[in-house]
């Protein structure tokens, strides 16, 4: 992951300038990973080649973003400790813990 | 306590903004409340130009049009306020609206109400499409367009209406591979220069095609698809297998009307306007009086409809409170003709016929068309 995985980062683009965005330092899952200023937490990891967010409460399934806009739940993580963030639409911050979430989040809840 | 502005609205989008903006001006005081942290909807990540008229803001990117209405509201912040990260959570009987704002629970008894909560993004059932890569349209616009990140290397487009030709060609644009566009119908739904655009840069348009399933471990590695015959059934010996890390459905929009079941609007389904939408009179009140409604939630239309529907809505609302200005007669029946104009033609017609359908019903009678 992150450095061998090829960058999904949109360097060129004819209509749009992201222009010098500040690099951001966080961790998934104990991993050192960065972002850029703007990034969602969803967005920083997808472009470092993170598609999987989690696992579905029963079957265990594999889950990723669908919506992206904050309307379908599918990419709910742990966040700084705390379960069931959308990451979608929560900005990255410098120093953040994120972690995939199995199950509900929590070991007390079924 | 409760906050009692003249009018609050729900959703910061072309529609909420409109509504806000123009009631505003004719000196209603408005609150505004977005969910998101900026203004602006789905705007924020439309890079292409609209069409339409001038008075719509036609051959003006999406993304300037929200910074131009957010500016131009920000101008009138002596009667205007605005508040972001307010999600709006309960409306009541009682027209109590319910609303956490930046982690704080408030509670807001406006005179009136504009809901321009928007919509959310349709699914699709095939095997498999729970795994990740595959992706709303509105959701790839987002990453690309706003966050400056591909959704992968090489993308199935499935649906060849408006979203899924523009998402298309903007996949192009953020130099993504698009294998191929996949349309159940026989026809292609959206307009021809988008489809035009797309053929010249080499991307097939499969009419008459489906998606079978989605295969892949952990994420997406392929996906089947088949032709199908003029009952929507595959074709056995046509399946393909296609290689792509991505699959995006763009097979059309449902209306976010949670809050106008629970208001106890009268709602109907229509297929035409995309699920369930709110009874409505010729101002775009709901059956619950000083409830109004504007953009997608009325029905799926295009970003222009919802800022002409917005002003008018904000229009119609604050001149029921009495801020009725000089211009408001003219201003009326503009509205009206805008909207007229925008729904003309063969390309309106499917609205056209779905709006026929929203006006109350003289006599109550059972609703015979039900959701499939």
């Amino acid at each position: 992951m992150g450095e061998s995985y090829p960058s999904l980062r949109i360097d060129q683009h004819p209509i749009l300038d992201f222009g010098d965005r500040k690099t951001l330092a966080f961790t998934f899952d104990g991993q050192p990973m960065t972002g850029l200023e703007g990034d969602t937490i969803a967005s920083a990891l997808h472009a470092a080649g993170v598609k999987v967010l989690g696992s579905h409460f029963k079957t265990g399934r594999p889950r990723g973003y669908y919506c992206a806009i904050g309307n379908c739940s599918s990419c709910l993580m742990i966040v700084d400790g705390k379960a069931n963030v959308r990451t979608c639409t929560e900005p990255l911050r410098a120093g953040m813990v994120v972690e995939t979430q199995e199950g509900r989040g929590y070991p007390d809840v079924l | 306590m409760f906050y009692e502005p003249d009018l609050a609205v729900i959703g910061g989008g072309p529609a909420g903004l409109m509504a806000a903006l123009t009631a505003a001006k004719a000196g209603a005081s408005v609150l505004l409340l977005e969910r998101d942290r900026h203004l602006g909807g789905q705007l924020v990540k439309q890079t292409h130009k609209f069409f339409g008229s001038e008075k719509q803001h036609a051959s003006v990117r999406g993304i300037e049009i929200a910074s131009l209405l957010e500016s131009q509201l920000k101008d009138l912040s002596e009667r205007a306020e605005i508040w972001t990260e307010a999600t709006a959570i309960g409306l009541y009987e009682d027209g109590v609206l319910t609303v956490e704002h930046q982690g704080v629970y408030k509670r807001i008894k406006p005179a009136r109400l504009v809901v321009a909560t928007g919509a959310s993004e349709k699914y699709l059932s095939f095997p498999n499409n729970d795994l990740p890569g595959i992706y709303g349209a509105g959701a790839v616009q987002t990453m690309m367009n706003v966050h400056g990140v591909k959704p992968g290397q090489r993308v199935l487009m499935i649906g060849a209406g408006n979203i899924g030709l523009i998402v298309s060609y903007q996949l192009l644009q953020a130099g993504v591979q698009v294998a191929a566009i996949v349309e159940g119908l026989p026809v292609i739904g959206g307009y021809i220069v988008h489809a035009s655009k797309i053929r010249r840069a080499g991307v097939p348009i499969l009419t008459s095609h489906t998606i079978l399933r989605a295969d892949g471990r952990q994420s997406v590695e392929s996906a089947v698809i088949a032709r199908v015959d003029s009952s929507w059934n595959p074709i056995p010996g046509t399946e393909e297998t296609i290689p792509c890390d991505v699959i995006c459905i763009a097979v059309g929009l449902s209306p976010l009307a949670e809050l106008l079941w629970q208001a106890g609007c009268e709602m109907r389904y229509v297929r035409e306007l995309g699920g369930h939408v709110p009874v409505r009179n010729e101002r775009l009140e709901t059956t619950v009086p000083g409830l109004y409604i504007a953009g997608d939630l009325t029905g799926i239309e295009e970003a222009s409809a919802a800022m002409v529907e917005g002003h008018l809505a904000g229009l119609e609302a604050a001149a029921s409170l009495g801020y009725k200005t000089e211009s408001y007669e003219a201003e009326r029946q503009d509205c009206m003709e805008q909207l007229r104009s925008l729904r003309a033609g063969p390309a309106g017609q499917k609205i056209r016929q779905g709006l026929s359908r929203t006006a109350a019903l003289p006599v109550s009678r059972p609703e015979v068309d039900h959701a499939v």
